[in-house]
């Protein structure tokens, strides 16, 4: 990891540096449908997502520091990775998801919850407000120890940007 | 004077797991610790743990805490003293104790486990003495075992994980965290800690320090300032923070009093968080029979003082005559293992650095009495 990485010094990854790394899906990959993408770019000792994805598309290996690597055409966009992430670095993208909408679900630890069809707003990596939402899911089961997963979708013209919604 | 096979000062994750390891091989425990209830560290993270598997990961803190405290309770091998205080040691492992409400009680051990932690560290400012300034750990118990939320308007000092992680449970808790300072010309968490807590809208500070706490009574406000390389603050580059609570995340002490009291040799090893009781890797220290595992013995995560806790309970067992010195041997490698599993990432390295420096020093020095 080199010190002056937005990153190290601001606090989030930017879309440059996570393509960087080689663990963002490539644009190929979001066109199959939905997809996890792992926004885990630092080499700590941590491997739950790997434990939990069904399918083996998530591979982190030894040692456990590894980079989460995952294999989109294993992956089937089941979220069950999401709440796994001690990190809540993981989320899934759907651009397929309608003509003009792409769909998030992403991990939300927050109250109160979001209702479904409720408007809200869309921030991305930085935290700032980028455009509207609006929730289709809220997952809030046991299985994921309140880790609640939302679903959310918004104009696709932000398909890179957004990563989680505006705290209500 | 009252006999024990092992005693272990501390119910914090290190000596529950530490008393759990050494009690499963049929050692007789006794787990003293000074507050109402057991756990540490443990019933005040809400977050989700890293690791794997076998560090519980994926779990929350306070379920890690309720398991091993079900282990406890469970075990016919384990005796728990709470609202316990140990206010003396000696080389001849013998304790005194002021349990609540009684007199002072004298124990005979054959073996101890120090599991004593770690205390935070302050930085000093003008107005640091307001109330409102608190350290990051004392916010964290006021509000996830208190429940009572400390400030509505928070500025957090340190970007470590201590401090994000505390930052993100303040947010969960209903107030805002209108910024973190960091001191360093990087900051200190997991990126995906910094991750979540800048997506929920929290600015970092770098590199920034506080010039001054603001308020008559209690704190209003922060005044904080821009340093250079060197450490100076920059002129004109002062910002006032409205704030109600200022929190510091500025690192640990390991907390070694009895250590000292013990007669254990000392090293000093910054990457360890200062003076720390000399030890060998089975976690013994230079006093035969006393041992140490967890923040005491340098400064890290719940996940490696859970394994440390079973370094020493396993050894302190095994001495007693309770499990074979090959199986022991076995047990060791497999804690030592997921050890350094733990320790092997560029963020965790310096850690093991450390320890590796301090098995050094302990074969150098060591004469055991």
């Amino acid at each position: 990891m080199i010190d002056d990485s937005n990153l190290k010094t601001k606090g989030f990854p930017t879309l440059e540096e996570l393509k960087r790394l080689g663990t963002y899906p490539s644009d190929e990959a979001f066109m199959k449908g939905p997809i996890a993408v792992i926004e885990c770019i630092e080499e700590i000792p941590c491997n739950p997502c790997e434990e939990t994805c069904i399918k083996g598309a998530i591979k982190i290996g030894k040692p456990i520091t590894n980079l989460p690597r995952l294999n989109t055409t294993k992956c089937s966009g089941c979220s069950f990775c999401i709440s796994s992430c001690p990190g809540l670095a993981i989320y899934i993208k759907d651009y397929t998801y309608s003509e003009k909408e792409a769909l998030i679900i992403f991990p939300y630890e927050f109250l109160p919850l979001p209702k479904v069809n409720e408007e809200v707003i869309a921030v991305d990596r930085e935290g700032q407000s980028i455009c509207k939402g609006s929730v289709i899911k809220v997952n809030n089961n046991k299985a994921n120890d309140n880790t609640v997963l939302i679903s959310m979708v918004y104009s696709k013209e932000y398909f890179h940007d957004i990563v989680a919604m505006k705290r209500l | 004077m009252i006999h024990k096979e092992i005693v272990i000062v501390g119910g914090g994750p290190a000596g529950l797991s530490a008393g759990i390891e050494a009690a499963k091989y049929g050692a007789e425990v006794l787990i003293i610790d000074e507050n109402h209830l057991v756990g540490g560290q443990l019933f005040k993270q809400i977050h989700k743990f890293f690791g794997s598997r076998e560090h519980k990961a994926g779990m929350r803190g306070f379920s890690i805490g309720r398991d091993l405290l079900e282990e406890i309770n469970k075990s016919e091998n384990i005796e728990l003293w709470l609202n316990s205080e140990v206010i003396g040691i000696n080389k001849e492992k013998e304790l005194l104790v002021v349990p609540k409400d009684q007199g002072v009680v004298e124990i005979k051990a054959e073996k101890i486990i120090l599991a004593t932690g770690a205390i935070e560290k302050s930085i000093y400012f003008p107005g640091w003495d307001l109330p409102g300034v608190m350290g990051a750990g004392a916010a964290q118990t006021m509000m996830n075992v208190h429940r009572i939320l400390p400030g509505k308007k928070v500025l957090m000092i340190g970007s470590g994980n201590v401090g994000v992680i505390i930052s993100y449970q303040m947010i969960q808790g209903g107030a805002e965290v209108v910024g973190i300072l960091e001191a360093s010309s990087t900051l200190g968490g997991y990126g995906v800690h910094t991750a979540k807590v800048t997506r929920a809208g929290v600015p970092f500070y770098r590199p920034y320090t506080i010039k001054r706490a603001i308020g008559e009574d209690c704190v209003e406000g922060a005044e904080i300032v821009q340093i250079d390389s060197q450490w100076q603050p920059v002129e004109g580059t002062e910002v006032i923070l409205e704030v109600d609570l200022i929190c510091m995340a500025t690192g640990f002490n390991p907390l070694t009093e009895l250590a000292w009291m013990s007669g254990c040799q000392f090293t000093y090893i910054p990457e360890l968080g200062g003076q720390v009781p000399t030890h060998n890797d089975r976690l013994e220290t230079t006093v035969k029979g006393i041992y140490i595992a967890g923040d005491i013995s340098g400064i890290e995560e719940a996940s490696t003082a859970m394994e440390e806790g079973k370094l020493a309970g396993v050894h302190a067992a095994h001495s007693l005559g309770y499990l074979s010195k090959e199986k022991e041997k076995v047990e060791r490698n497999k804690i030592w293992e997921r050890l350094n599993d733990l320790r092997s990432g560029p963020m965790d390295i310096k850690r093991k650095n450390g320890k590796e420096l301090m098995f050094l020093k302990y074969n150098e020095g060591c004469i055991n009495d």
